[in-house]
Formats: C-alpha cells, structure tokens, sequence
C-alpha cells in the first residue's frame, strides 16, 4: 500500500518538474520578451539604445525567471507568479503601445 | 522538487545537462577550434601565396575584376558580397544572394586575373565556425537549437552557482584516490569552475551575437520590426537605401576603393553592393575592425550610380550599442593577440572538458552493478558519450585529412570533405555500441589519436611541396601532433586504469565492468534510492 502511495508520489512528483520545465520555458521567454518590448518603448534613452540595452538585458531576464521559477515552493507558486509578472508587462505595454502614437517605421 | 532547492537543482543540472550535453560538446570544440579559423583556413590551402602588401590600387583593380565577373554571373542578384584581397589571404571571395530562398552563388578569384584561383575547394575553418552555430542545418534550425541549449547551459551555470557552497574548496580539489566517481566529478568540478567566468562570458555573449533573432521583440515594438533602420539608427551599419525601382547602370568600383582607402587609415576588407542594376544602387566599403575590444566595423557607402560619397561610418557609437558590439567582439576574441588567443583557446578546452566530465560521470554514476548486463538507456547514453567525445575530435582530423588525400581538382571536393567529417562522426558512434565499454572507449580514443597522427605525414607526403612557408606548416603539424599525443595519453589511461584501492577492495571478485571503469563505492550513496541519486544529490554539494 505504502508501496503504491510512493510510486504515486514519484509519478506526481515527475508531473510537477516537467511542469515547472515548460513554464520556466515558455513562461520565461515570454516574460523576457514582453520586459524587452516594455523597456524599448519605455527606458528614457534614444530609441536605438532603448531596444539594444532592453535586448541584452532580455537573456538575463530570462534566466532569472528559469531560476526562479525552479525555486519556487511549488509549481502553483511558480505559475501565479509568472502568470501576474506577465499579466503587469502585458497591460503596462498595452497603455504604453497605445500612448505612442504610430510613426514611421525609420 | 520534493526534495528541496539544491537536489531540484542537481536533478535540473543532470538531466538538462545530459540532454543538450552533446551538442554543447561540439558546440564548444568546433567554437574552441574556430579561434584558429584563419590558420586552419590557410593550411587547408596550401597552394596560396601570401603577400607582403596590397596597396589601394591592387585593391582598386580587384574590386573592378570582380565586379566583371558578377556582372556576367550574377546579374540579377539583388546584393553582391566582395571580400577583397588580403596580404594573408591574397584571393577576391564573391558571394551573392538572389532571393530569399534560393541557395547563394559563390565564386573564388585570382585578384589579378579574375579567373577562378588555382586552389583545391575546400569550406577550411569556415566549416568548423559554421558548425558552432548552425550544426551543418538549415541556418535558422541549428541557431535556434544551439541558442536554446546555450540558454540551459546559462540556467546551468547561474544554478550551479546558486547552490555551490564550496565554489573556492572546488579550486583545488582533485580525488583521484578515493573512486573513479569522485574522481570524475571533481574533474567535472574543476573544469567547470576554474574557467567559470570564461563559461559565463563565452555563454552570454554568445546568446548575445544573435540576440536579435532570438528576442526580436524590441525592435518590433519600437521600430515595427525595420531590423535595417534599428542597425542604422545604432551606427553598426550605414543608412540602407531602398531601390528606386528604375534600371541603372553601375560606376566604376575602382575610383570608390581609392577614394574609400584614402577616407579611412584602416585595411579595406570587403565591398557591398545592394541593388546593382537599379538607379539607387549602393556600393558600402567595409573596413577591418580598429585595434580595440569592440566588434565594429569603419564603413563608407557610396552612391552606386554616381560614386558620391554618401555616408561616412566611423566610431562613435553610443553606450549600449557599444556595449552589443564589445560583448560581440569578446565572444570572437579578434582582438586577441597570439598569447591571448591561447588563453581564450585553453578555456575553450577546458568547457569542453567541462561537458565531457559530465557526460562521463553520468555513466559511472549510474554503472550497472556487479553481474548485470547495463540496461538500454546506459548503452544508449554511453553509445553517444563516445561518439561525441572521441568521435567528434575524430570527425575533425578525417576532415583534414580529407582535405590532403582527396585529388586536388575532385568536383565536389569541398563537399566531400564534410562528408569524411560526418561518416567519420557517425561510423564511430556506431561502432561505439559493439565492444564492451572500457573497450569502446580506447578503442574510438586510439583511433582518434591515429587520424590526428595521420594528418602531419599526409601533409608532408602530399603538400611539402606547396608550401610556402615550411616553418609555419610544420609549426600548425606540430599542433596537430600534440593534439594526438593528448589524445593516444588519454587512451592509454583508460585502457590501463585500475580502480583506486579502496574501491577496488569492494569490487573484489567482480569483472571491472565499465569504462572508464569504476566500482562503485555504497558507502559513498548519500542517500538510498534510485541509482545515481547520491551522486546527483552531491553535485548541488549538500
């Protein structure tokens, strides 16, 4: 019996990594590439520097919330958390985009 | 994850470790060789001549050669590729694309016929530099999956970090003494953290180099997705100018170089020409990167119907894109001069040592006990830790060696050199899988040593004659050797390892089973469990 809870523990247990292993992929590309999209528009620099500092800051965004989210208590913990740090980056570059007015692509 | 933060990050650390192990593997001895890409490019030519100078009016002459000759061949490309002569490499390389989706056409000239050059085809350094980055796929394919594998490698070492306690203890420590497993993974330690912030540097700037096709969402927000007028707007490259959509006849190239060569001190390295058949064609003279960190280039565009001067490119970049294009300039190490350049290669041995010692532990992690065949996923990871870490070296030397016993005028030569590197690859990581395992490995390790050892007489048998330069093609064969010698060393010790006393005092009575061959210690099985999981609990360091 115990036997069995183990094994179900294991095969739980396994559910979860692999979990926290497509949100740390998915959910850490695209926290990186909503912040790099933020901060182009929004780093009070000109535009060419905004998109290269936002860029090279991108990768190290990106670890971070790998990181982070394999150190989460738990793969819920992980996910609330990716899930509002996207939900902020999105709305924020959604009034931000929406503020500036479209201009020539040049 | 139940068990805690350092054993996720351990199991994290194996398992992600051993599924993009290969490839890091031969990303990092094919980048590490790509150091010494002009070196392996001219000794795969031996028939080339070297020139003390060129002076702007050889240039001048070249660039107006080539330009004759893409006229006649590649006329309705839309952007012609002029790599113009060098005293080092005294030849006008032509490359030209015509659409997306159509393979580019390449040429080879003699700079002051401009017929094609007397030369044996071959790919040379370019191949194994290619290779670093695209793994011989579709280019898009092989960026995105070595992107995606140097990105695990990052999460790899940030974590590894992290959860290191003894990071300084792990200098200096080396047990050999106590069991091959240890043994195995202090090397793993010691590789890995000795070079630690070589391993960082050369990982972040390398997702760096193409950051902007893996994270292009900066600049489709800010610039809707005009790569060109983000790199323009930068400084990296001069104002592109679209056709104007009416026919135009190209001016004479020559008066540009001249003209180029006497704006700018530097060498002139090669010419680009967008559009050449419309009225807003564009002729950009790119000039070798100056003395200094930064990967930049002095450029100056001209109008191409005209041969006005229309922009004049030269420093004066700003902090971040400074910043881009110093991490750039770290990653290939041009600055490099030879001593440095050494270094930089010695680091890039030691990640890939660094792999390799993780590939190995994983095995004699997780060897089979005494009397029990080793199941389907161990022959599998073993069959491929072999073929990858002595078939790929292995791989390399057939490719030079392709390159001297192959006749000269083959058609198709360059492409049969690769073919030699790939069967050799692939005949190896089959063969891998017959022999017992000590076997397998000072097997494909000895056979390694003796391509490397074939290369130098090859060379000295087939192209003694052509060189130019004995001391310097005897000095590249001299590398060559010690790079044999290393290898015949390490298959020497593999073939004639004993496991250390103590650990051989446990195995008493069994066959040694494995290779490199080890008894595993119970007493060193932190914790009970599944097999492995004691030494994978000790890599976090509890």
């Amino acid at each position: 019996m115990s036997h069995r809870r183990a094994a179900r523990a294991d095969i739980l247990g396994r559910a979860a990594v692999a979990g926290r292993v497509v949100l740390a992929a998915g959910g850490g590309y695209g926290i990186a590439a909503l912040a790099t999209a933020l901060l182009s528009l929004t780093l009070p620099l000109p535009r060419s520097e905004a998109v290269t500092a936002a860029t090279l800051l991108s990768v190290a965004v990106m670890v971070g919330v790998v990181v982070a989210v394999f150190a989460a208590r738990s793969l819920l913990r992980a996910l609330v958390g990716v899930g509002a740090a996207g939900l902020v980056l999105g709305g924020a570059l959604w009034l931000v985009a929406g503020a500036i007015p479209p201009g020539p692509a040049a | 994850m139940r068990n805690g933060l350092r054993q996720s990050m351990a199991w994290l650390h194996t398992w992600s470790g051993l599924v993009v192990g290969w490839v890091l593997f031969a990303v990092f001895l094919t980048g590490t060789a790509s150091y010494y890409k002009p070196e392996i490019s001219r000794w795969m030519q031996p028939e080339l001549r070297r020139e003390a100078s060129l002076g702007p009016d050889v240039l001048a002459r070249a660039a107006d050669l080539a330009v004759a000759h893409l006229q006649a061949h590649a006329a309705g490309a839309r952007t012609w590729f002029i790599t113009l002569p060098q005293p080092d490499r005294p030849l006008l390389e032509l490359f030209w694309r015509t659409r997306p989706g159509t393979p580019p056409g390449r040429a080879v000239l003699d700079p002051r016929t401009g017929e094609p050059a007397a030369l044996r085809e071959t790919k040379g350094g370019e191949f194994l530099y290619r290779f670093h980055f695209e793994l011989n796929l579709p280019p898009l394919w092989g960026r995105w999956i070595v992107g995606g594998c140097a990105m695990i490698m990052l999460v790899a070492l940030v974590s590894g970090v992290v959860t290191h306690r003894r990071i300084f203890a792990d200098f200096f420590t080396l047990r050999r003494d106590k069991s091959a497993q240890r043994g195995w993974l202090d090397a793993h330690n010691v590789t890995g953290v000795l070079a630690l912030p070589f391993h960082l540097m050369i990982t972040y700037t390398g997702v760096v180099t193409l950051a902007l096709m893996y994270m292009p969402w900066g600049v489709t927000a800010a610039y809707r997705g005009d790569a060109q007028a983000y790199f323009a707007e930068t400084g990296q490259i001069t104002q592109p100018r679209p056709p104007a959509g009416r026919p135009g006849t190209l001016a004479p190239v020559g008066p540009m170089v001249r003209q180029a060569a006497a704006t700018i001190p530097g060498p002139l390295e090669r010419l680009t020409v967008a559009n050449p058949r419309d009225a807003n064609a564009t002729v950009v003279a790119v000039f070798e990167e100056p003395h200094g960190l930064s990967h930049e280039h002095p450029q100056v565009a001209f109008d191409g119907a005209t041969g006005a001067v229309v922009e004049v490119r030269q420093g004066g970049l700003r902090p971040a894109a400074k910043t881009f294009t110093t991490m750039v300039g770290l990653h290939e190490a041009h600055f490099a001069g030879a001593a440095l350049r050494v270094l930089f290669f010695l680091c890039g041995l030691m990640g890939t040592a660094m792999v390799a010692t993780g590939l190995v532990l994983w095995t004699v992690a997780r060897l089979p006990r005494s009397g029990q065949a080793p199941g389907p996923g161990w022959r599998l990871v073993h069959g491929l830790n072999v073929g990858t870490v002595a078939g790929l070296p292995a791989a390399v030397a057939a490719y030079f060696l392709a390159n001297r016993l192959l006749p000269p005028d083959l058609a198709g030569r360059a492409e049969w050199e690769v073919w030699a590197f790939f069967s050799t690859w692939l005949a190896t990581t089959l063969a891998a899988f017959l022999p017992p395992p000590r076997q397998a490995w000072s097997g494909a390790l000895v056979l390694a040593a003796a391509l490397y050892l074939a290369v130098p007489v090859a060379d000295v048998l087939t192209a003694a004659a052509a060189w130019d330069d004995p001391a310097w093609f005897l000095g590249f064969d001299a590398a060559i050797i010690a790079l044999a010698a290393c290898l015949a060393i390490i298959a020497r010790k593999v073939a004639r390892y004993e496991a250390p006393r103590r650990a051989r005092r446990d195995a008493a009575g069994r066959p040694a089973p494995g290779a490199p061959p080890a008894a595993p210690e119970p007493a060193l099985h932190a914790a009970p469990g599944p097999r492995g999981e004691g030494a994978d609990a000790r890599l976090g360091r509890a």
